[in-house]
C-alpha cells in the first residue's frame, strides 16, 4: 500500500471524538463556571467593590479554585469530561500554569518550577501581550489623527 | 430577578463560547494551546474593534471568564494606558491589564508546587 | 538485507518477572503480574526514580525466582522510554553487570531479547544474560505529553503508556520456553505524524515484519499458536489486519496484541489500549511465557512494535517511524 493511500485509510478510519457528548459537557460545565463568575461579581460588588475590581477578584478567585483542584489531583479528571468547558474559562489558564509547576518540582524550585511554569501557558501570555502592544501602537497612531 | 437573569445570560453565552472551542478541539487538528492563543488574540481584536465592551455588558462573566475576556480586558487596558501615557502605554498596558489573573496563577501555582505532590493519572 | 537468524544454540528464558502500576493491576490480567504498586512510586520520590526502582525490582525478582544473584549475570540489556534511557542506567548501576542500554521505544523488549540471544550464541556456553524493559505512565506523560495534572481530553486513537516492567533471564538451552529464530526489524515510515495515533504509525512495520518473517521462514500463520504484537492497540491491530489482507496474509485467528490485552476495553479512558516498553515485557512474562509453561502454546511469534519519535521530531513535522523485530519462541522440552 502506498504511503498516501495508507494515510488516507488511517484518516478515514480514525474514530472521531464523541462531538455531541463533548459539546454538551463543555456547554454546561463552561456555562456553570461563567455563572459562578457572575455570582462572584455580584457578591463582590454587593460587598462594596468597584465593578472592575470585582471582576479582577472574581478572576483571582476562579484561578484559586482551579489551582486547588489541580493540586489535589481533581482538575484533570473534571477536564477529561468537561473538555473546553474547563479549558476556555480562566480555570484552564490557571491549570496550565499550576500543573507544570507541580509537575516540575522534582527538578527544583528555580530550574524546575521557575523555568517550566509557563511551558503550557506561555503561548497565551506571549500572544496576548503581543496583540495588546500592536493594538496599543495602532490606537496611539489613531489618537494622533483623531 | 435581575441577578437571576444575569446568571442565565452568563451561563448561556459562556456555554456557547465553550462549545465553539470544543468544536475546534474535536473537528480540527488544532491543539488546545493553539486554540487558547486563538481565543485570546480574538479577544484583543474584538476589544480593539469595540465589540467586546457591549458584549460584556450583556453577558458579564459569560465573556469575561472565558479566555476571550483575558484578551478583551487587555485591549481595554491598553487603550486607557495609551490615553494616559501615550506610546509608553502600548508597552505597559497589556501586562498591567493581565496582571491580576497572571499573578494569581503564578502565586497559586507556586504555592501548589510547594504543598502538593503529583498523583499518577487515573483511568477511572 | 533483512534475514531471519537461526540460532545455532537456542536460548531459553529460564526465569522472568513482571510488575505493574494501578491501572494495569485493575486490568483484566491484573492477577497474573508478580507485584504492583498502587501509588506507582515504588517507594521513590520522583516518577523517573520510580521507574528505575521498578526496573531494578523486576530483575531482582527474576533472579530470586532462579535463586541466582546479580554476579551470576554476564550481560544486561535494559531499556525504557526516558531520555537517554536513564531509568535503566540509574536502576541497575549498583548491580555491576556489564550493561547495554538499548532504545527501541515500545519494541525494546523484543530488541533486548534478540540482542541477548545473539550475544549468548557468540559467547561462552554457560553465560547468563538478563533483559529488562520498563515504562512508566507518569514519567512518559511528563516527557512526551503534558504535565500530569494538566486537564485535557485525548482522542479515541490515543494510547495509554503502561506503568509496567518485565525482566527475563536467558541462557543457552531448551528446557524452558526458548528462542529459536530471530529477525531484526526494518524501520518503516507509514507517513503518520499524529502522536495520538501510534497504532497507525506502528502497524505498517508490524505488517512488514510479519510478511517478511513468514516468507523467509516458509511458514504460514497456522504454524504458530499465536502471533503476538507489542502495542498496536485496537486501532493499530485493525490496520495491521487490513495491511496484511492486501498482501493475502490472514493472521486474524492467531493475532493477539499486548496493548489490547492489558486494559479492559470497556474502560473508555484507556482509549485504543496500552503502550510503552513495559507493556509487552510484562505480558510476555506474566501471560505468554506462563501459557507456554502450561503447554497451551507450543510456538509463538513475538514482535513488540516501536514508534520511533521524539517530541521535537513530532513538532518539526517528521512522521513517526515504526520498527518491529521478531523472535520465535518454542515451548520448553521438560
Amino acid at each position: 500500500m502506498e504511503t498516501k493511500e495508507y494515510q488516507a485509510l488511517v484518516k478515514r478510519r480514525a474514530a472521531r471524538s464523541p462531538v455531541v457528548k463533548n459539546c454538551a459537557a463543555a456547554f454546561w460545565c463552561g456555562g456553570l463556571i461563567c455563572a459562578l463568575g457572575q455570582l462572584l461579581i455580584y457578591l463582590y460588588t454587593l460587598a462594596g467593590m468597584q465593578r472592575r475590581d470585582a471582576g479582577t477578584l472574581t478572576t483571582i478567585t476562579l484561578v484559586f479554585i482551579a489551582a486547588l483542584l489541580t493540586g489535589i489531583g481533581v482538575f484533570d479528571r473534571i477536564a477529561r469530561y468537561a473538555g473546553a468547558g474547563t479549558l476556555l474559562p480562566v480555570t484552564g489558564f490557571a491549570n496550565s500554569v499550576v500543573s507544570p509547576a507541580i509537575d516540575n518540582k522534582s527538578e527544583g524550585l528555580i530550574l524546575g518550577v521557575g523555568a517550566k511554569i509557563f511551558t503550557v501557558a506561555g503561548p497565551v501570555l506571549l500572544y496576548a501581550t503581543l496583540a495588546g502592544v500592536v493594538w496599543g501602537v495602532v490606537y496611539f497612531i489613531i489618537t494622533l489623527f483623531v | 430577578m435581575e441577578l437571576l437573569l444575569s446568571l442565565v445570560r452568563a451561563f448561556l453565552v459562556g456555554g456557547v463560547l465553550c462549545v465553539s472551542a470544543q468544536l475546534l478541539i474535536d473537528l480540527t487538528k488544532l491543539t488546545p494551546a493553539r486554540i487558547l492563543v486563538l481565543y485570546v488574540t480574538v479577544g484583543v481584536l474584538i476589544g480593539a474593534l469595540g465589540i467586546y465592551e457591549p458584549l460584556e455588558k450583556f453577558a458579564g462573566a459569560g465573556v469575561s471568564v472565558p479566555l476571550l475576556g483575558f484578551g478583551g480586558n487587555i485591549a481595554r487596558g491598553v487603550k486607557e494606558a495609551v490615553v494616559e501615557k501615550g506610546l509608553l502605554g502600548a508597552m505597559t498596558g497589556p501586562l498591567t491589564a493581565a496582571a491580576g489573573g497572571t499573578a494569581a496563577a503564578l502565586v497559586f501555582g507556586y504555592l501548589a508546587a510547594l504543598i502538593f505532590h503529583g498523583k499518577p493519572k487515573s483511568q477511572t | 538485507m533483512q534475514s531471519v537468524i537461526e540460532l545455532q544454540k537456542p536460548v531459553e528464558i529460564f526465569s522472568s518477572a513482571s510488575a505493574v502500576g494501578k491501572a494495569e493491576f485493575e486490568g483484566p490480567l491484573g492477577d497474573c503480574f508478580d507485584f504492583h504498586d498502587e501509588s506507582e512510586k515504588f517507594g521513590q520520590k520522583t516518577w523517573e526514580l520510580a521507574e528505575s526502582e521498578l526496573s531494578h525490582n523486576v530483575l531482582a525478582l527474576a533472579l530470586n525466582k532462579a535463586q541466582l544473584s546479580h554476579s551470576d549475570v554476564s550481560f544486561l540489556f535494559s531499556g525504557d522510554l526516558q531520555n537517554q534511557c536513564v531509568a535503566s542506567s540509574c536502576g541497575h548501576v549498583e548491580e555491576q553487570i556489564p550493561f547495554f542500554g538499548i532504545y527501541g521505544a515500545c519494541s525494546t523488549c523484543t530488541e533486548g531479547l534478540l540482542l541477548a540471544s545473539l550475544t549468548l550464541n557468540a559467547t561462552k556456553e554457560q553465560n547468563i544474560a538478563a533483559c529488562v524493559t520498563t515504562s512508566h505512565n507518569s514519567a512518559a506523560e511528563r516527557q512526551f505529553r503534558t504535565p500530569i495534572e494538566y486537564g485535557g481530553q485525548r482522542t479515541p486513537t490515543a494510547q495509554w503508556t503502561a506503568t509496567a516492567g518485565g525482566a527475563f533471564l536467558l541462557r543457552c538451552g531448551t528446557r524452558a520456553p526458548h528462542i529459536v529464530r530471530v529477525m531484526p526489524g526494518v524501520m518503516v515510515d507509514g507517513g503518520i505524524s499524529d502522536p495520538n495515533n501510534m497504532g497507525a504509525a506502528m502497524a505498517p512495520s508490524a505488517a512488514a515484519s510479519i510478511v517478511s518473517y513468514l516468507r523467509l521462514t516458509h511458514t504460514r500463520p497456522a504454524d504458530y499458536d499465536a502471533i503476538v504484537t507489542g502495542d498496536l492497540g485496537s486501532e493499530g491491530s485493525e490496520l495491521l489486519s487490513i495491511l496484511l489482507k492486501t498482501q493475502s496474509v490472514d493472521i486474524s485467528e492467531k493475532h493477539l496484541d499486548c496493548g489490547k490485552l492489558i486494559y479492559d476495553p470497556a474502560n473508555a479512558d484507556c482509549h485504543a489500549g496500552g503502550s510503552g516498553c513495559g507493556c509487552s515485557a510484562s505480558l510476555l512474562s506474566a501471560f505468554f511465557l506462563k501459557k507456554m509453561g502450561a503447554g497451551e502454546y507450543r510456538r509463538i511469534l513475538f514482535l513488540s512494535t516501536g514508534a520511533l519519535m521524539s517530541p521535537s521530531s513530532v513538532q518539526q513535522g517528521k512522521s513517526i517511524l515504526g520498527v518491529a523485530p521478531v523472535i520465535e519462541i518454542v515451548r520448553g522440552e521438560n
